[in-house]
């Protein structure tokens, strides 16, 4: 009799239908059955959830119970092991201690570790045309989901034109910004970031890359460039590295990233 | 230097005001990012303690920012009435704070102080007082305000509907607004939040919104929250705005960082008051929030909250129609957890209605936060209870354009069947009208987008 909708992660069934199938207060009767349908079905939003007196229809509230549920495994589980052997990342960390810590103290997760500081520079190729970087950010779910397909793609569409790319890294408990001590550090022409974007209701796989030229410590948001949305309901990662790639090129050419490159290009704040 | 408070000792640790203020403050990680929070809960007392024995004077000439370089502190300070504040400049903080709760305060007598106070007072007053304390001087407090709908009055609770989508796309816009409207909801206001920023959008946005209100003839009010500026020429082309709307901070350089002044917010006023389709006389929506400052950093080395309640000092300046903080929108780095987001909401809106701006909230959360839809109903039910004017609610509490959690349309009629309020008087009788309303309870007929087709 339940209706599968809990279990459902891309968002709630119109509910109106169980008025046929279930006990109390079901003798309301939804004035137009088919509008209802086409008007909760062309939109994102929950709408035509129904309610069970001034309550939330049951399945309605499990079914967002349990996109919130993973949302919040997405910001509280970390990226496997063999996501990082596989990918031949060289695996660093933050100043920041644990998870709590890292949702706290943005500060934190933009500086390096003293012993991954070391290894950065002991491992990682010195002055690359463009580092890359992977980091958990807010969403590993984002990071598992889309790095394997859309790392590839940037290393051999930049090989492709005779761009140098450095040794790509992992950043555990990273912020953006991250990307401007390690840039900065290896002494990289232009370093970009693959992160895990805050995960809303909808989906938890989103990622976002930003792209900086001439990375330095407190290098401003406003001159960084982003693509975001990163996912396979939104830019899907094999369109997303082809534009990155057009992307990375346009910087080095123009020696410049953020409004620096495109006056329209706006900062994204809530990062 | 040792400030000056008239509880013995307390003054000698700490060097300035702006330092007692800041580590008197509750826990918030904001505090701590911005490295102002007290080391302690021994210190944290020991700042209560120096803060209860501060005179009201201290307050006022020791403003959180300079006034030769804060034009937010002028406004605040220049907003003062002189006799008022005269008799009582020599209370203590805590003499303010036993004034609010005494048996014999209402509405009345604080009416009659409020004219004296600046935020610093305000926002001293708050760090002294409990989560209860809070809620029952709130509700001590009657800020009633009229736009075409009278929102605030004793007895009623009303909600702004929130119909955002992630294209802009009017058609489900409206269709989010005729949820809503099922629900009861929507008596404060029709606000949309653009995701795109331009006059072309937003024009649209009041259009279908404006059009919607007329076909039905809801007594309500529409406002597109896009930026002051771009409200305002979408208005001078014609675009039908009951309301404009603009973010603020509680520091000079913190509305540079909005792309306002008080010149500009001057201006917006008085477009609002001769263009809009409204009939008045509050015009103005301003949404706030603890932290915004340091987000953008411009804090100047003051606590949040003590900025919070500046930022109610500015929006008293144009006699606005809502104001709300969006308490839990700006992430775990400013209020961590349930707990926080709860008593910094309980804050604002005690804070916004002894400044006599009619206060409502969003209470509201990020996924990346430590909260739950859970948290924000506490807070719903605590803040029905202390009277806050109204609340922010979306479809099913999922805001799928601004990707944050809210209240949910089914917490109005939860919520005024809890604390038996009505929606705003003539917004109730057009749900009675419509047969969505009686009795206060939604009728059968309610919780149907479709009626509205």
């Amino acid at each position: 009799m339940a209706s599968d909708s809990g279990a459902d992660a891309d968002g709630p069934e119109p509910t109106a239908d169980r008025d046929a199938e279930s006990d109390v207060e079901t003798d309301r009767a939804i004035a137009d059955e088919e509008a209802l349908r086409r008007i909760a079905d062309r939109t994102p939003t929950r709408l035509g959830v129904g309610r069970a007196g001034p309550r939330p229809a049951t399945d309605s509230l499990l079914a967002f119970r349990a996109d919130h549920a993973v949302a919040r495994d997405a910001v509280r589980s970390r990226v496997g092991d063999e996501l990082l052997a596989d990918l031949d990342l060289v695996a660093l960390r933050t100043k920041v201690d644990d998870a709590d810590q890292y949702l706290a103290r943005p500060d934190l997760g933009r500086e390096l570790d003293a012993a991954s500081r070391e290894r950065l520079l002991e491992k990682c190729d010195l002055e690359p045309a463009v580092q890359l970087v992977v980091s958990d950010g807010l969403s590993s779910t984002a990071v598992e989901a889309n790095v394997p397909e859309l790392l590839p793609i940037l290393r051999d569409g930049l090989a492709e034109r005779g761009i140098s790319v450095g040794t790509p890294v992992f950043v555990e408990f990273g912020r953006v910004d991250v990307m401007d001590a390690i840039g900065e550090e290896l002494g990289a022409d232009c370093c970009v970031i693959l992160i895990g974007e805050r995960p809303g209701l909808g989906s938890a796989e989103s990622l976002s890359a930003y792209l900086v030229y001439g990375p330095e410590r407190g290098t401003a948001t406003s001159r960084k460039s982003v693509v975001s949305n990163v996912h396979d309901g939104g830019l899907p990662p094999v369109e997303a590295g082809a534009e990155l790639v057009d992307l990375i090129a346009e910087t080095l050419a123009a020696e410049a990233s953020g409004i620096d490159l495109r006056e329209d290009d706006r900062a994204f704040r809530e990062s | 230097m040792a400030i000056k408070t008239t509880t013995p000792d307390a003054g000698d640790r700490f060097d300035s005001v702006v330092e007692v203020l800041a580590k008197a403050n509750e826990p918030k990680t904001g505090d701590e990012l911005a490295g102002v929070a007290a080391d302690s809960d021994a210190e944290r007392v020991a700042a209560k303690r120096a803060l209860a024995g501060m005179r009201l004077e201290t307050l006022r000439e020791n403003p959180a920012v300079p006034a030769d370089e804060d034009e937010v502190t002028r406004v605040i300070q220049e907003a003062v009435r002189e006799p008022i504040y005269d008799e009582i400049r020599e209370w203590t903080v805590a003499d303010l704070r036993e004034y609010l709760v005494a048996t014999d305060t209402g509405e009345r007598e604080i009416a009659a102080i409020r004219p004296g106070l600046t935020s610093e007072m305000i926002a001293a007053v708050t760090k002294l007082m409990s989560n209860l304390d809070l809620a029952l001087v709130t509700s001590r407090m009657e800020v009633p305000a009229r736009c075409n709908t009278t929102v605030g009055e004793r007895g009623t609770l009303s909600f702004r509907l929130q119909p955002n989508d992630p294209a802009d796309d009017v058609a489900n816009i409206v269709d989010a607004t005729r949820e809503g409207l099922s629900y009861g909801v929507g008596d404060a206001v029709i606000g949309v939040n653009p995701v795109q920023d331009g006059v072309e959008t937003t024009t649209r946005i009041l259009e279908a919104t404006h059009g919607f209100i007329e076909e039905w003839d809801v007594p309500t009010q529409n406002c597109c929250l896009a930026h002051v500026t771009t409200q305002m020429d979408a208005i001078r082309e014609g675009a039908p705005a009951d309301l404009v709307f603009q973010s603020l901070a509680g520091t000079e350089a913190g509305n540079d960082e909005f792309g306002v002044d008080v010149a500009l917010l001057d201006e917006a006023h008085e477009l609002a008051r001769r263009r809009c389709t409204s009939s008045g006389p509050n015009v103005l929506y301003f949404e706030t929030g603890q932290g915004a400052e340091l987000s953008g950093d411009a804090h100047e080395g003051v606590d949040q909250l003590t900025l919070e309640a500046r930022c109610y000092g500015l929006a008293k300046r144009y006699d606005p129609f809502l104001v709300n903080t969006v308490v839990g929108f700006i992430g775990p780095e400013y209020l961590y957890d349930g707990r926080q987001v709860i008593r910094a909401g309980l804050e604002d809106v005690f804070m916004g209605q002894l400044h006599g701006i009619p206060m409502g909230i969003d209470a509201c959360y990020t996924n990346h936060m430590q909260a739950d839809q859970n948290d924000i109903e506490n807070l719903a039910v605590l803040l029905a209870a202390a009277g806050a004017n109204y609340f922010i609610t979306v479809p099913m509490g999922d805001d799928v354009m601004l990707n944050y959690q809210s209240n949910s349309y089914h917490d109005a009629p939860a919520l005024r069947e809890l604390f038996d309020r009505d929606p705003a008087p003539a917004f109730r009788e057009w749900l009675e009208e419509m047969d969505l309303w009686r009795d206060g309870r939604l009728t059968d007929r309610a919780g149907d987008p479709t009626i509205f087709t």
